[in-house]
C-alpha cells in the first residue's frame, strides 16, 4: 500500500495504554512486541466513532506474536504465533 | 499484562466450558438488529464502534446477565438517549405500555 508507514516484517511494539474508550485492542496484547504480517487497509479509528465519524483513517496492521511470548507456560509449540489486527496509531517501531 | 478495559475484555482469563448449544433466534432479537441496523442508516448513530461502546461500558454484572441481543438493546438505548433522539421518559413510558399490552395479552 503506498506509503503505508510500517512495512512487512518490520518489528513493532503495541502501545500499553487504556483509553476509556471502545479501541479495539485486548488488554493481554499491549506491550507486547511482534512482527508485521501484511498491511489490511484503512478504517476510521474506533475512538473516534462514538461521537463522530472517525477521520482521518487509520491504516490497519496484522501483527504477528509468538504465542509463548504472550503466555506464561504455554504449552504449545515455538511456531505458534497469534495474528491480531491493530491500528497504525497503536503501534511503534520496536528496534 | 495490561489491566483490562471493561467487562469484554476477557483474553487470557479461565473461562469454563464453552456452552455450544445452538439456538433459535427470537423475533424480537431480530427486531433489534433491524434497529440498529435503521438507526446506522439514518445517521442516528454513527458506527458499530459506538454501540460497542455503550456494550463495554455495562457494569460486569449486566454484561454477565445479558445475552448477546439484550446488550445490543441496552446499548442502543444508551446511545439515543444520550444523543437526545429519544428520552428517558419516551423510553420507558414505551417500555411500560409495552408490559401493559403484553399483560393484556398473557404473554409477559
Amino acid at each position: 500500500m503506498k506509503g503505508a508507514g510500517f512495512k512487512v516484517g518490520q518489528r513493532v511494539r503495541i502501545a500499553d495504554r487504556t483509553p476509556p474508550v471502545h479501541h479495539r485492542v485486548p488488554s493481554y496484547v499491549k506491550g507486547h512486541v511482534g512482527s508485521i504480517e501484511r498491511v489490511c487497509g484503512l478504517h476510521g479509528e474506533p475512538e473516534k466513532f462514538i461521537r463522530g465519524d472517525g477521520k482521518p483513517e487509520r491504516r490497519i496492521y496484522r501483527v504477528r506474536i509468538p504465542q509463548n511470548e504472550l503466555w506464561r507456560d504455554y504449552e504449545g509449540t515455538d511456531r505458534d504465533r497469534l495474528e491480531i489486527e491493530i491500528f497504525e496509531h497503536w503501534l511503534e517501531l520496536a528496534e | 499484562m495490561a489491566e483490562p478495559w471493561g467487562p469484554h475484555d476477557l483474553g487470557g482469563q479461565e473461562g469454563g466450558p464453552i456452552d455450544l448449544a445452538e439456538h433459535d433466534t427470537a423475533y424480537w432479537e431480530w427486531q433489534i438488529d433491524a434497529m440498529v441496523r435503521l438507526a446506522l442508516r439514518k445517521g442516528l448513530i454513527s458506527d458499530f464502534a459506538e454501540l460497542r461502546d455503550g456494550i463495554e461500558r455495562l457494569t460486569p454484572d449486566d454484561y454477565e446477565r445479558c445475552t448477546y441481543y439484550e446488550r445490543w438493546a441496552k446499548s442502543l438505548a444508551y446511545a439515543l438517549v444520550s444523543r437526545g433522539v429519544i428520552t428517558e421518559k419516551q423510553l420507558s413510558d414505551q417500555v411500560d405500555a409495552v408490559r401493559t399490552r403484553q399483560e393484556a395479552e398473557g404473554v409477559a
